[in-house]
Formats: C-alpha cells, structure tokens, sequence
C-alpha cells in the first residue's frame, strides 16, 4: 500500500505509525524530519508544485516497492509556512524483516530530496533566502542508483 | 505553452505562470530559455546561471536539451530542496 500526503497540515506522527503498523508485518522502518533552528531561522517556508510533487513521490514509492519486498511506502510532506522543531517529513516502509523497512526508508528520504520538487526559504527576522541544495544530499541520493 | 516558474526563479521573473507563443525554431527547453531572456530583462535576470536551471515538461523532470516541441506546459525552477 502506498500512502503520499502533501499537506500544510502539522504531521500526525502517532496516526501515520499506528497506520503503517497496521500492514500487520513484521518490521516498519521510519523517519521523521524536523525544522532545524539553524542560525536563527525563525520560519521555514515550503514552496512546491502542486500535482507534479504528488506524482514524484508516488513514482519513489513505486520504485521502493520494485527493490525491496515491501508491504507498503508513506511519504508525508508537509508544506506552507512551519517552525523550527516541527516535524517537515515523514516516511515509512513496511516489510516482513528489518533490512527491506530500513533501507527502503533510506533510500524514499535520499532519493525525495533531490527528486521532489519542493524548495525551502528560511526566513531570520526580516530577511528571507532560498536554501541551496547540498551536494551531501546530491550524494546521498546517487548512492541508490 | 504554458511556462510555471518556482522558488527564486518565480520571484525574479515576477509570476509563477504565463502563457507564451514561442516561434517554431524553438525546440528545446534551452531555446525556450534563451528565446524568454532576449525578451525580457526579468527572464534574462532569472535565467543568467543556466547550471543552476532544472525543468519538467508535462510534470516530467527533464535535462535542458529535451524537446519542447507540442508540450503543454514547461516548469523551470533551481535544484530541489525538500525533505
């Protein structure tokens, strides 16, 4: 089963756990992002494009569940304006044994930060800047191919 | 055709979306570039590191040299930054 929410709704950490368990499988590998503070960000802002996102990740999903024996995916994307210590993602993979749960899991976070179009603009007090990607992630990323 | 912009490309450009009538010569997602930036000053500023440029076409991510030729609509934007 594969689960994709792009929302500007806080993420219910506890309901997407509990619904990914609900497989009823052995393993259920997660990871959730925060908003870091870094350098004083007060706001971070989550622009992305509508539709276009939604079938991204559906497509890293679906890629997850050809290479590992997965009994289902969830990628929860927050989007919209949010604060430092809020959770921004979360990503879930289900499987019968560990190894499947925990390298999917990596594999939908590395491969979504390079692939899904969503952009970040930190904001520190007045001034606002777009984040440039990071060649770790690009990195990260080129590690599944 | 339809042209979307994100991010720091939407603000320089100053819309997130327009409509547009390229002449027939323009075939890839570089000429469309380069055929916007002779237009208009706001495209040029936008569109001055090309290596900082990524597309889609018809919600696809594609290199610069694809081919826009009968496509709905074409996204430009700078690398991705999510999760």
């Amino acid at each position: 089963m594969i689960r994709i929410i792009v929302s500007p709704e806080p993420i219910d950490l506890t309901a997407e756990i509990e619904r990914a368990e609900a497989a009823g499988v052995g393993a259920v590998a997660t990871f959730t992002g925060i908003v870091r503070a870094d350098d004083g960000v007060g706001e971070l802002e989550l622009e992305h494009y509508p539709g276009v996102t939604e079938r991204a990740l559906t497509g890293l999903t679906q890629e997850a569940l050809r290479r590992w024996s997965l009994a289902g995916a969830t990628v929860v994307h927050r989007v919209g304006p949010m604060r430092p210590g809020e959770r921004i993602v979360f990503v879930a993979a289900t499987a019968a044994h560990r190894a499947a749960a925990l390298e999917a899991c990596a594999f939908l976070i590395d491969r979504l930060k390079t692939e899904a179009p969503f952009w970040k603009r930190e904001r520190r007090g007045d001034e606002a800047h777009w984040v440039e990607q990071r060649e770790t992630d690009v990195g990260a990323a080129a590690r599944w191919d | 055709m339809r042209l979307v912009y994100f991010a720091w490309v939407r603000e320089r450009i100053g819309t997130g979306e327009e409509q547009v009538a390229p002449p027939a010569d323009v075939a890839t997602v570089a000429q469309l570039i380069d055929w916007l930036a002779a237009n208009s000053a706001g495209h040029a500023a936008a569109f001055a590191e090309r290596d900082r440029l990524r597309a889609a076409v018809d919600g696809v991510f594609v290199g610069l040299d694809a081919s826009v030729v009968g496509v709905d609509e074409v996204a430009i934007f700078p690398p991705v930054t999510g999760g």
